[in-house]
């Protein structure tokens, strides 16, 4: 064969295997939404399950949901952005940043379900804070703490060492160049990297199962001590649990999940974009 | 009398077992511009970087010796490392404002060491950019971004923002390598200005610039400094050898 038809045939191969891809996303996506958007009413967004979870909205679930990000943000994102300015920024290298880079890549590779029994090991049990907005919030934190870490490194690094040396000659202190200039420059890739670890969170069942998810309860929780609905559980129960449901329900519940994944990634496109064009003239 | 500013004796440097500076003795006058030349790897960067402490970044990097700021040991245990630095300003090679704007480029050091009177800063930043002959260019894109100047701009922006603190010295290291020659020659005729007022320690590859702004030339070789002397007698009259062999381009 000459390389020329080689070359052809790579050429296509390589290009069906993208739009295999492209085709799966876009059947998932039209199975999903052609089922669930006729479901998107009003009441079944505002509010709470009716007749053993047959009937009625998915309400607590979408507030529990969101509070549970919210939580995971306040735990991870201070945490996270820490340790990756003490690893870039202070730590020399030594074989124990070499230990604690090895953790954290670990810690990425470790299944969502052992974060889950660890949580009630540890958060539920343990610290007594039961199964709760607290417990799963800090799960949840733990499971997406290595790709803040691994971005927010990424993005320091990115930060010219020439802005850092300025600084300093400018007779600013560590700390402050860190402050003011470093953390400012980072600070675009540290979001849309942190939003896109989020969202990934947002539609985990496993950690949240364990620590936090209720299998019905139609009201708001009161405290960080309250358990709460979440979407993905929710799915999960009504799609096994609750044989004579509806069929709008789960996919509606499907729907609702992914448009509030999609729209953190959006989000996280938009951010990007709006501070790349901001750095420019 | 010139009076001495800073002065080394016997100053070594090691990156690790790498011996970039032998015994240097060099005294370099106030309000005067002293050049450092030589080939790459010379050590006149490293030399530069001592007199601000920026060497400090680096883990591996060892000094010994004496090296004097007036009458302060600017390697003593005891010497304010941010102290020293606003009394010595530095310029870098490549042009490396802040993405802020012009505005908060040469007002960030003042602001850093706790100046917040907003009339004050606009006081500052104006004379900063007329020092730095940027001024006019600028006065209508104050609050605009830095990284909207051209090269030479940015680079007069960054010795603007350096003299906001009102340091003693600068410290420019090739502060043109980077610009076309119509930039240069403006950095260039700022330095001439600049000399009235504050003590310039200047790197360049450019020996031609060495003669036309520098008193004092010092011509360092392999970790060595070779000969230091007035500019003329450098390049008219070297005493050394190797250093003739340089400025007239046998090698390097």
């Amino acid at each position: 064969m000459s390389p020329k038809t080689q070359e052809k045939i790579a050429f296509h191969v390589l290009r069906a295997m993208t739009a295999l891809i492209v085709l799966c996303l876009a059947v998932v996506l039209w199975d999903l939404f052609s089922k669930g958007f006729p479901a998107l009413t009003w009441e079944f967004i505002t509010e709470n399950p009716k007749k053993g979870m047959t009937a009625g909205g998915i309400f607590p679930a979408i507030v529990g949901t969101f509070y549970l990000i919210v939580g995971t943000v306040l735990f991870a994102l201070p945490v996270g952005v820490m340790t990756a300015v003490y690893l870039v920024e202070y730590a020399r290298e030594s074989w124990v940043t070499r230990v604690i880079r090895l953790a954290v890549v670990n810690l990425a590779g470790v299944p969502s379900v052992v974060f889950g029994l660890f949580g009630l090991g540890f958060f539920v049990l343990f610290l007594n804070f039961g199964a709760s907005i607290l417990a799963g919030s800090l799960t949840l934190a733990l499971m997406v703490l290595p790709v803040i870490i691994t971005t927010s490194e990424e993005a320091l690094r990115a930060v010219p060492n020439g802005f850092r040396e300025a600084s300093l000659a400018l007779g600013a202190t560590k700390l402050q160049t860190i402050l003011f200039i470093v953390l400012p420059n980072a600070l675009p890739g540290i979001m849309t990297g942190s939003i896109l670890g989020l969202a990934r969170a947002a539609g985990e069942t496993a950690p949240i199962l364990l620590t936090a998810a209720a299998f019905f309860l139609p009201r708001l929780p009161n405290s960080i001590f309250d358990q709460v609905m979440a979407l993905p559980y929710h799915l999960y129960v009504i799609a096994t649990q609750v044989p004579n449901a509806d069929e709008k329900i789960p996919y509606g519940t499907a729907t609702v999940l992914m448009l509030l994944v999609l729209g953190l990634n959006l989000a996280a496109v938009l951010l990007r974009s709006y501070f790349r064009r901001l750095r420019k003239v | 009398m010139i009076r001495t500013k800073i002065s080394a004796e016997n100053l070594n440097l090691f990156y690790g077992d790498f011996h970039a500076l032998k015994d240097i003795n060099i005294s370099m006058g106030e309000r005067q511009v002293t050049a450092l030349i030589g080939p790459s790897g010379c050590g006149k960067s490293t030399f530069l970087r001592c007199l601000n402490r920026m060497n400090d970044i680096i883990p591996t990097c060892r000094v010994q010796g004496k090296l004097m700021f007036e009458d302060s040991e600017i390697y003593h245990p005891d010497t304010d490392v941010v102290a020293l630095r606003k009394r010595v300003g530095m310029v870098f090679q490549a042009p490396n404002p802040f993405p802020k704007s012009v505005y908060e480029n040469v007002a960030y050091a003042p602001k850093l060491h706790g100046l917040k009177d907003k009339a004050r800063l606009d006081e500052i930043v104006e004379t900063s950019l007329r020092q730095a002959a940027l001024w006019d260019e600028v006065k209508d894109r104050l609050h605009k971004p830095a990284l909207g100047l051209s090269g030479g701009q940015q680079q007069r922006l960054c010795i603007a923002r350096a003299l906001a603190i009102q340091p003693e010295v600068l410290l420019m290291d090739e502060p043109t390598s980077a610009l076309d020659p119509i930039s240069t020659l403006k950095i260039e005729e700022l330095i001439r200005e600049l000399k009235q007022y504050y003590t310039i320690v200047i790197v360049t590859h450019n020996m031609q610039q060495a003669a036309r702004i520098s008193d004092k030339t010092a011509f360092f070789l392999v970790g060595d400094l070779v000969e230091f002397d007035d500019t003329e007698v450098i390049f008219t009259n070297p005493k050394d050898q190797r250093t003739e062999d340089y400025i007239t381009g046998r090698f390097g």
